[in-house]
């Protein structure tokens, strides 16, 4: 059972909303007491994530919160975006595998810096991708 | 009888301007620190006059009009020599918005004796100065953006400082975000010191980049590149224990190039590879 503490939404629509966003994805990691390591974890996926938004999706949305389960307290974000939504999944999240001329380490990077990590597309609707890091994880 | 509202404020011109001080100058806001009164009532009298000269009975309804643009140029130099100043957007609006106080006042008193017409004149007034005022607001905005671009652009050249730190040996301390902007800015001023300096050594400090992700790891890959292609040696320092828990699980592969926790150890490892060597100083042992 996880309990939402805490919510904060924020549009993600030019690249100079990474930073931005980032520094609030901070804030809340240092209110919950999270460490600098597990933090900057959470940061770099959050900003792998925003960057795909941006890039392949035409920017979207960005759900901050807050959530504590049992005696654990962690942060769950959520990106969605209307963009043309990914084919192949399971190749999407293979290493070295990508469409731009990135180094394709984005999202199965992102999967291994958090805890829980959720990806749902449908192809010409859009992708929602949802991670927790947990404080103490 | 129908009445020329222009025809009337024309004759009520110095009225209105009378009307017009009082007001902004009864503001609390005002703000004497950045505009002497003189100064304010030269404004003042310039704009009220370029507007009267302007309007007629025809174009009252059409605030598009071109009679108007005039107007509107002096009302933005004002409003943008104000933006510049560092005038709140509340002064400036008020500025426009006191006018229309002073002009609709006028106009009670002129048509006391006739509802009808000062319904409908101060209509058109409210339309007309409305639209004045959401162009000072326009103007004003804007220029406070231009300030904000031409700081922006400043921060990254401020920002990008190449340093000789030793004969052949240069270091760039990043601070900040690399974005794909600022990676050119600090690309084009590293290589163009190595060439300067003939260095064959550059170090690149990433202790002031607060997240290294997969974007910003690839224009440092990229950096490292063009270095070696100019044939010099590029260290990677400032990494800190998180970075580099960070870099790892993220699955990035730096291990081609030399990369240093410290500015400190990969000068050390500069000074390795030119053959330098630093040594405390002996004392002559013929003194003791």
């Amino acid at each position: 059972m996880k309990l939402v503490l805490n919510k904060d939404k924020m549009q993600i629509i030019r690249e100079q909303d990474v930073v931005p966003f980032r520094n609030r994805v901070k804030e809340y990691a240092t209110k919950i007491g999270m460490g600098i390591v597990n933090q900057t974890k959470l940061i770099t996926a959050a900003s792998e994530l925003v960057r795909n938004m941006l890039k392949y999706g035409g920017g979207g949305e960005a759900l901050i919160e807050v959530i504590s389960q049992g005696r654990d307290n962690g942060i769950r974000l959520t990106f969605t975006d209307k963009g043309p939504g990914i084919t192949d999944i399971p190749l999407a999240m293979k290493d070295g595998y990508t469409t731009g001329k990135s180094l394709g380490v984005g999202l199965p990077g992102a999967r291994r810096l958090v805890n829980e990590f959720d990806i749902k597309s449908t192809p010409g609707s859009g992708t929602t991708v949802c991670i927790i890091k947990w404080k103490n994880g | 009888m129908k009445t020329d509202i222009s025809k009337l404020l024309q004759k009520n011109h110095k009225q209105i301007l009378e009307d017009w001080m009082t007001n902004q100058l009864a503001d609390a806001s005002l703000r004497e620190d950045l505009m002497s009164n003189e100064e304010l009532g030269e404004q003042s009298q310039e704009l009220l006059s370029a507007l009267l000269k302007s309007i007629n009975d025809k174009n009252l309804n059409d605030v598009q009009s071109e009679e108007f643009e005039n107007v509107y140029e002096i009302l933005s130099g004002i409003s943008m020599s104000r933006a510049r100043q560092g005038y709140t957007p509340r002064e400036t609006g008020m500025f426009v918005l006191s006018l229309k106080q002073a002009i609709i006042g006028t106009l009670t008193k002129m048509l006391k004796n006739d509802p009808q017409a000062l319904v409908d004149a101060s209509f058109k007034m409210n339309n007309l100065l409305d639209s004045l005022s959401i162009m000072t607001f326009e103007t004003f905005i804007k220029s406070r953006e231009e300030v904000i671009l031409r700081q922006t652009d400043e921060i990254s050249e401020i920002s990008t400082p190449v340093i000789r730190v030793w004969d052949g040996i240069v270091a760039l301390p990043i601070i900040g975000t690399l974005d794909s902007s600022r990676t050119q800015v600090v690309m084009e001023a590293l290589l163009q010191e190595i060439v300067e300096s003939g260095s064959t050594i550059a170090i690149l400090d990433i202790s002031g980049v607060p997240a290294v992700d997969s974007l910003v790891a690839q224009h440092l890959i990229k950096t490292v590149a063009a270095t070696r292609l100019m044939g010099a040696e590029c260290i990677i320092s400032g990494i800190r224990p998180e970075i580099a828990q960070t870099v790892v699980h993220l699955g990035i592969d730096l291990s081609n190039i030399v990369t240093k926790a410290s500015l400190a150890s990969a000068l050390r490892h500069a000074f390795g590879i030119l053959q330098l060597e630093v040594q405390k100083k002996q004392k002559d042992k013929t003194v003791r």
